[in-house]
């Protein structure tokens, strides 16, 4: 009787055990990201942030099991093709939930159409056009709209800074272009004066033409955005090369310029560029100290960058708005979820603006200066808190933004 | 004005003589042993990530490097032609090109594997970093560097060519490989040597890229197409040919990124054509 009771009380707790496996199901997230080709590092330092994420947070949420499937945007030279083929790839046939991810801003805007149609989430990651959100009221951005930064930098530049003229160099294509129209107005607003412009083509390997215009110009001051990737070191040594200083001419720049592999090669000829970004690994708290500590961990020693941290934040946006729904992942519900979320990240306090679906941050100023330990950092000397994009605050104002926060026809 | 243009023939010129030393080892299989051998940019990037590695993790200096560079692509592109090339090598241009392009993607790959997708940094010395001004003229030490290690390496390679022995067994090999082969020369192992050699060169210009334009797995892609170009309007087999052109294409691409930055980097490509147009066999091909 005994060992029949026990028999039976046995089959009934595995039974029972069967049975909670099988109402936890599965919750899947689509990474689109470029894992290999000329912005292969962009994928894999963003990857980096999703998985120290997981790894602290575990991979169970409101008792649903995460599931991550990568896909690499980049291996046919980063076509936005490829990540609209990707997107709709992985939310057919592989049935995921959520897309994240996108590394560059023609990715986003060409998967924009498919995230309209079926109804999904795609949390950006990186790419940095402030127009993206507008494209589709599925997106929700962790990382920047680069005018966000770029305005602050120029009216600072004016205004605390004491410069009167500036002359800007951007890479021709949507955030450079994006980037460069926020300095310029922003600068010009608050009474500078732009000199002249150009801007590179997205492959460029020598600078030294573009250097030599700026040079010539006799400006003052200097404004740049490259993308991340190779160029910014490159950039870096063409500047020193033509004896470019930031004692002779002043450099402004978003954050890219000042990233730790670009630090590394213009040693001290960095000393004294001036950047607004939305994070450094030199940030000074504690959450980021912690944060700095696991990157290395998972990365051989790396630091993490503007693309660890938003990956890092694009998780825990999921993971919030997951709790709030209950495990539900209809994309109206968790988009719902996701509007107004704010919490606090290794870069600081950060929110998702209810009305554009975009995030709101801190913007700070910093200073490349000398640590302490002889080599080259960032140091943050003044922020600015609670930062809208600026692109789409115009909009608004305007008339030209629908209550889901996208752009009218 | 004048100061400014002197300055831009400068940069322009060492660019140039950079794209040079890049590809003179391409003229020498393509042009030389008549091996379509895409890979040329991969073993460039060894030589890159060898100079990196050894001044990082070793704390070498740049300069004594740069021959280990040469050295570790060389011996890399022996095993391979060993391993593989040999046995193309009178296999159609189609069945090299796939081999060798195969190549490139596995090096790219086992290039993110080893050192990460990272771009890779290097910190030259102090006095290479400087810019010598002399009046109103003023220039980077590394590109007066770049452009005394080209003109060496220039020289060595005619002179070796058309004067020392060994010169001389390669051009046999090439005109004719029977005939050489009759004479009692070891047609194999010239070629081996030669394959070596021009690899080593790559290395040596993959080392010397780094300050200039940076070092990530994809540097045997990226720079493919320069390398090509240069071997193409050059002529194949002149090594002449390459060193003009090279230096052609370096000035013109400065030239247009400074008085025409919309139009920049397309009018190299538009010099391409209409010289290839003009010469179908390369600008310095001999006839």
């Amino acid at each position: 009787m005994r060992k029949i009771l026990i028999g039976l009380g046995s089959v009934a707790a595995v039974a029972l055990m069967a049975s909670t496996a099988q109402a936890q199901q599965t919750i899947k997230i689509g990474l689109v990201m470029s894992f290999t080709g000329q912005f292969g590092d962009l994928g894999t330092m963003m990857d980096a942030g999703v998985r120290l994420y997981m790894q602290k947070h575990g991979d169970t949420v409101a008792g649903k099991k995460i599931e991550i499937i990568r896909k690499d945007s980049g291996a046919a030279g980063s076509a936005p093709d490829v990540a609209k083929r990707l997107t709709q790839e992985l939310i057919v046939r592989d049935k995921v939930d959520i897309i994240a991810g996108f590394s560059l801003t023609p990715d986003a805007l060409a998967s924009a159409d498919v995230l309209n149609e079926s109804k999904k989430v795609g949390v950006i990651m990186n790419a940095a056009t402030a127009i993206i959100t507008a494209t589709s009221p599925y997106f929700v951005r962790t990382s920047i709209p680069l005018p966000q930064a770029m305005a602050a930098l120029g009216t600072w530049a004016a205004k605390t800074g004491g410069l009167k003229n500036s002359y800007t160099m951007v890479t021709d294509y949507g955030p450079g272009i994006d980037s460069e129209q926020a300095f310029q107005g922003a600068f010009k607003e608050a009474g500078g004066n732009i000199v002249g412009s150009v801007r590179f083509p997205v492959v460029s390997p020598d600078f030294s033409a573009f250097v030599q215009r700026l040079k010539d110009s006799k400006s003052e001051s200097v404004y740049i955005f490259v993308p991340g990737g190779e160029q910014p070191a490159a950039l870096g040594k063409a500047l020193t090369e033509h004896g470019l200083s930031p004692k002779v001419t002043k450099v402004l720049a978003s954050g890219e310029l000042t990233n730790e592999a670009p630090l590394k090669s213009m040693g001290a000829a960095a000393e004294g560029i001036i950047t607004a970004w939305h994070y450094d690994s030199g940030h000074k708290s504690a959450m980021n100290a912690e944060f700095v500590k696991g990157i290395a961990g998972l990365l051989n020693g790396r630091k993490p960058d503007q693309f660890t941290v938003s990956g890092y934040d694009g998780m825990h946006a999921i993971y919030e708005a997951l709790k709030k729904t209950n495990g539900d992942t209809d994309g109206d519900k968790l988009i719902a979820a996701m509007k107004g979320l704010s919490w606090e990240s290794p870069r600081g306090p950060m929110s998702i603006d209810p009305e554009t679906r975009d995030v709101v941050q801190t913007v700070y100023l910093r200073r490349v200066e000398k640590l302490a330990d002889g080599s080259f950092g960032n140091n943050e000397f003044d922020k600015l808190e609670n930062v809208k994009d600026p692109v789409k605050a115009k909009l608004k104002a305007e008339g030209k933004l629908n209550p889901d926060g996208t752009s009218k026809k | 004005m004048i100061a400014r243009q002197i300055s831009l023939l400068f940069d322009g010129f060492a660019y140039g003589m950079l794209l040079f030393v890049l590809s003179i080892g391409l003229s020498v299989t393509l042009g030389m042993m008549n091996f379509v051998n895409l890979a040329h940019g991969a073993f460039a990037m060894i030589g890159g990530y060898v100079t990196v590695t050894l001044m990082q993790k070793a704390g070498w200096p740049f300069l004594a490097t740069l021959p280990v560079a040469f050295l570790g692509a060389a011996v890399a592109s022996v095993v391979l032609e060993r391993v593989l090339y040999r046995r193309l090598y009178r296999a159609t241009d189609l069945d090299q090109s796939l081999l060798t392009i195969g190549i490139v993607f596995v090096s790219i790959a086992a290039a993110a594997f080893i050192f990460g997708t990272t771009q890779q940094p290097i910190e030259l010395p102090a006095y290479m970093r400087e810019r010598i001004v002399i009046g109103d003229f003023s220039f980077g030490a590394y590109r007066l560097f770049l452009i005394v290690s080209a003109l060496i390496i220039t020289a060595v390679v005619v002179l070796g060519l058309d004067y020392t022995r060994f010169g001389a067994q390669i051009r046999a090999c090439v005109d004719n490989q029977r005939m050489a082969r009759g004479l009692g020369l070891n047609v194999d192992r010239i070629f081996m040597l030669t394959f070596a050699i021009g690899s080593g060169l790559a290395g040596l210009g993959g080392a010397m890229a780094i300050e200039i334009v940076g070092l990530d797995p994809n540097f045997g892609l990226k720079y493919l197409v320069f390398m090509l170009i240069v071997v193409a309007v050059g002529g194949l087999a002149s090594i002449r040919g390459a060193f003009f052109t090279a230096a052609m294409l370096g000035i013109i691409d400065i030239f247009s990124k400074y008085y025409a930055p919309q139009v920049g980097s397309f009018v190299l490509y538009l010099v391409m054509v209409a010289l290839l147009v003009w010469r179908p066999n390369g600008v310095f091909a001999r006839r």
